[in-house]
């Protein structure tokens, strides 16, 4: 993290290096040397298992931001709105039950029902800021009260606890494996894979593109500048669902703690990642690389005694801004 | 979260003219945070159905219940307390101590009877009744169960609260009860009270330490994560998880004889409805209540589980 790869990359006239990409790969890299220096278990197989697996809600909702962002938008209810569809599906869950028995059937239909609201959420937040014509930043502060206060008052003030049984038949969605690897981090690498072809390779990405960077000149382009920007955030939405569906066997419980500052998180992986924040340009593997980045801040922390843990905070904080800074500091002089 | 504390203030003004006050009878104001986790929760069932109790008891009393989610809103809701129902007790749990002294002081200053629960004011003799929970208790008696579970000694790891004096107080005793005893504390971290923190706290340490003989989640929540990461690392050289407060089903657990929950140390919720009845037994009764009341944090073992099991209670 020394400002010593910063002189060294700077791009040569002719062929351009581009240091946005490299400088959070950097930054990954040196926590992982930091990590494996610090403590030998930290390359374990176990270790690396529980560090995807645990950055994967955050991942797949950040690679829905990441769109939302690049079209120019934001989205602050997605913690509040993950801990909302937590609540409802284990209430479902726990309604159909009696009549389903513990099976496939209950947990199918606790899937549709994260997905569907998910999706329906997502859609309401599009609509309310393309239709209502109301900014981004305020229609997600807003409904991000109004989920936090629902799963609130579903729960009573208490904890809503999926069925004990159920748990246990739905519980390897979160710690099963396939060929070794856990199901969050494979969804979270189908996730990121879809997300980068329809960002580089699709229409959609270079829609999103556009609107962030211009709407006017978007929409002189005949760019459907509303409909890309309400499937933004419906695509959001989906995927907070699928975070949900990842989220929900890990502890089989939600309250109005879960998914606390979540959005927060998945913003700063964002940006960590190279996206801009007032939008024009989105990097998908950018994103995934801040992901990693900042759930491999907190398991090194939590691997040493060196720091005291009341600066945690600041650790972080300060790990968040040099790698913005190593992403950027090239830019602002080319 | 600020602007919405504002949009909770505006909602809490349009609504406090409206209420008539009734002239014969004595009002007692209760203000107690929201139900943001889960032992507020708690608190804010035990303050409903003392509230709902009392009322049908004694005729002559009315009570005003609000829950505030910061600071700020707590000190409106109290000046609204005063200025439109004109109340002749308040009962607080400050939601943090010294925003809070001020305004209580300046409701004290006007002969109103005040009672602090749990959490006191910066400034002592501010109130007439102080009902507290005991969180050196709570450090001391969990210390002392490690010292009784562990007499050989053995490699423990302590999940930490939100950083506050509470926790403070908390992991001080802890450390005092275990001195001496050969109890060995290898890891030490936040879980801020909360499941998924802890999860992720605990599965580091699962990476970190190879031998680890007990924990100490200090929270039932905390424990609920601390109990998933052992279960998936399928690790059996762990021996017992100690967490705190009372949740339901952790004390339900302690009932069924569970192994890895042996026991479990209170922080009782339900300290509101002793400072509420207390409180109304003074305003209607004239019997002296004023002073301090400590409510100790105590062992809960299988033998006495089904006294502190509340099934109906969501904590």
């Amino acid at each position: 993290m020394s400002p010593a790869p910063e002189e060294a990359a700077r791009p040569p006239r002719g062929r351009r290096i581009d240091f946005h990409v490299l400088g959070p790969v950097l930054a990954l890299i040196a926590l992982v040397v930091l990590g494996t220096l610090i403590n030998g278990n930290f390359l374990s197989y176990g270790n690396i298992t529980n560090v995807l697996s645990r950055s994967a809600f955050i991942g797949i909702i950040a690679v829905g931001m990441t769109f939302v962002i690049t079209a120019g938008g934001l989205d602050l209810s997605v913690g509040s709105m993950a801990a909302f569809i937590a609540g409802l599906m284990i209430l479902v869950m726990n309604a159909v039950l009696p009549a389903t028995g513990v099976g496939v059937l209950p947990v199918l239909i606790g899937m549709a029902t994260a997905l569907a609201a998910g999706l329906g959420a997502g859609l309401l937040n599009g609509l309310l800021v393309t239709r209502a014509g109301i900014e981004p930043f305020i229609v997600t502060l807003g409904t991000m009260g109004i989920y936090r206060s629902l799963v609130t008052w579903m729960a009573d003030g208490g904890t809503l606890s999926l069925s004990f049984d159920l748990r246990g038949f739905y519980g390897p969605v979160y710690y099963g494996t396939v060929a070794g690897i856990s199901w969050p981090i494979l969804v979270f690498a189908a996730v990121a894979v879809l997300g980068e072809i329809a960002m580089r390779r699709m229409p959609f990405g270079r829609h999103c593109a556009a609107i962030g960077a211009s709407e006017k000149v978007a929409r002189y382009s005949a760019v459907e500048v509303d409909r890309v920007r309400l499937a933004t955030y419906a695509v959001l939405g989906l995927l907070v669902g699928v975070a949900t569906i990842m989220y929900v066997p890990r502890l089989g419980s939600a309250s109005s703690a879960t998914g606390l500052l979540w959005e927060l998180e998945a913003i700063a992986a964002v940006i960590i990642g190279g996206t801009v924040l007032k939008g024009g340009s989105g990097r998908i593997w950018g994103t995934v690389v801040g992901v990693l980045i900042l759930s491999l801040i907190g398991n090194i922390l939590n691997l040493t005694d060196m720091v005291s843990p009341y600066l945690n905070g600041a650790i972080q904080g300060a790990i968040i801004i040099l790698a913005v800074l190593m992403q950027r500091g090239s830019a602002a002089r080319e | 979260m600020k602007t919405l504390a504002y949009l909770g203030l505006a909602a809490a003004l349009a609504a406090g003219p409206v209420l008539a006050q009734d002239d014969d009878a004595k009002v007692i104001g209760v203000s107690i945070p929201a139900a943001t986790h889960g032992w507020a929760g708690g608190l804010n069932f035990h303050a409903q159905q003392t509230v709902e109790r009392l009322e049908a008891v004694y005729p002559g009393l009315d009570f005003v219940l609000a829950t505030a989610s910061g600071p700020a809103q707590q000190v409106n809701d109290i000046e609204d307390m005063v200025a439109t129902r004109n109340i002749d007790a308040l009962v607080v749990l400050p939601f943090e101590s010294e925003p809070l002294t001020g305004p209580v002081a300046a409701v004290a200053e006007r002969g109103t009877w005040v009672t602090v629960v749990d959490r006191g004011l910066s400034q002592e003799g501010i109130e007439d009744l102080y009902v507290a929970g005991d969180n050196a208790g709570f450090g001391r008696v969990s210390g002392s169960y490690f010292a009784d579970r562990l007499p050989d000694g053995g490699k423990v790891v302590v999940l930490r609260g939100i950083p506050t004096t509470i926790d403070n107080e908390r992991v001080e005793n802890f450390q005092a009860a275990i001195e001496g005893t050969g109890i060995e504390i290898i890891g030490m971290e936040h879980g801020n009270w909360n499941r998924d923190d802890a999860f992720a706290v605990m599965q580091d340490f699962l990476s970190r330490h190879p031998q680890i003989d007990a924990v100490w989640a200090s929270d039932d929540d905390m424990a609920v994560g601390v109990l998933a990461a052992i279960e998936q690392s399928g690790r059996s050289d762990i021996q017992f998880v100690l967490g705190g407060a009372g949740m339901k089903e952790m004390i339900k657990r302690v009932g069924d004889g569970d192994p890895m929950i042996p026991a479990d140390v209170t922080y009782p919720p339900g300290m509101i409805a002793t400072a509420i009845e207390m409180t109304a037994v003074g305003l209607v009764s004239g019997a002296p209540v004023s002073g301090r009341f400590t409510i100790g944090s105590v062992l809960v073992t299988p033998e006495n589980a089904d006294q502190f099991y509340y099934p109906d209670s969501p904590f």
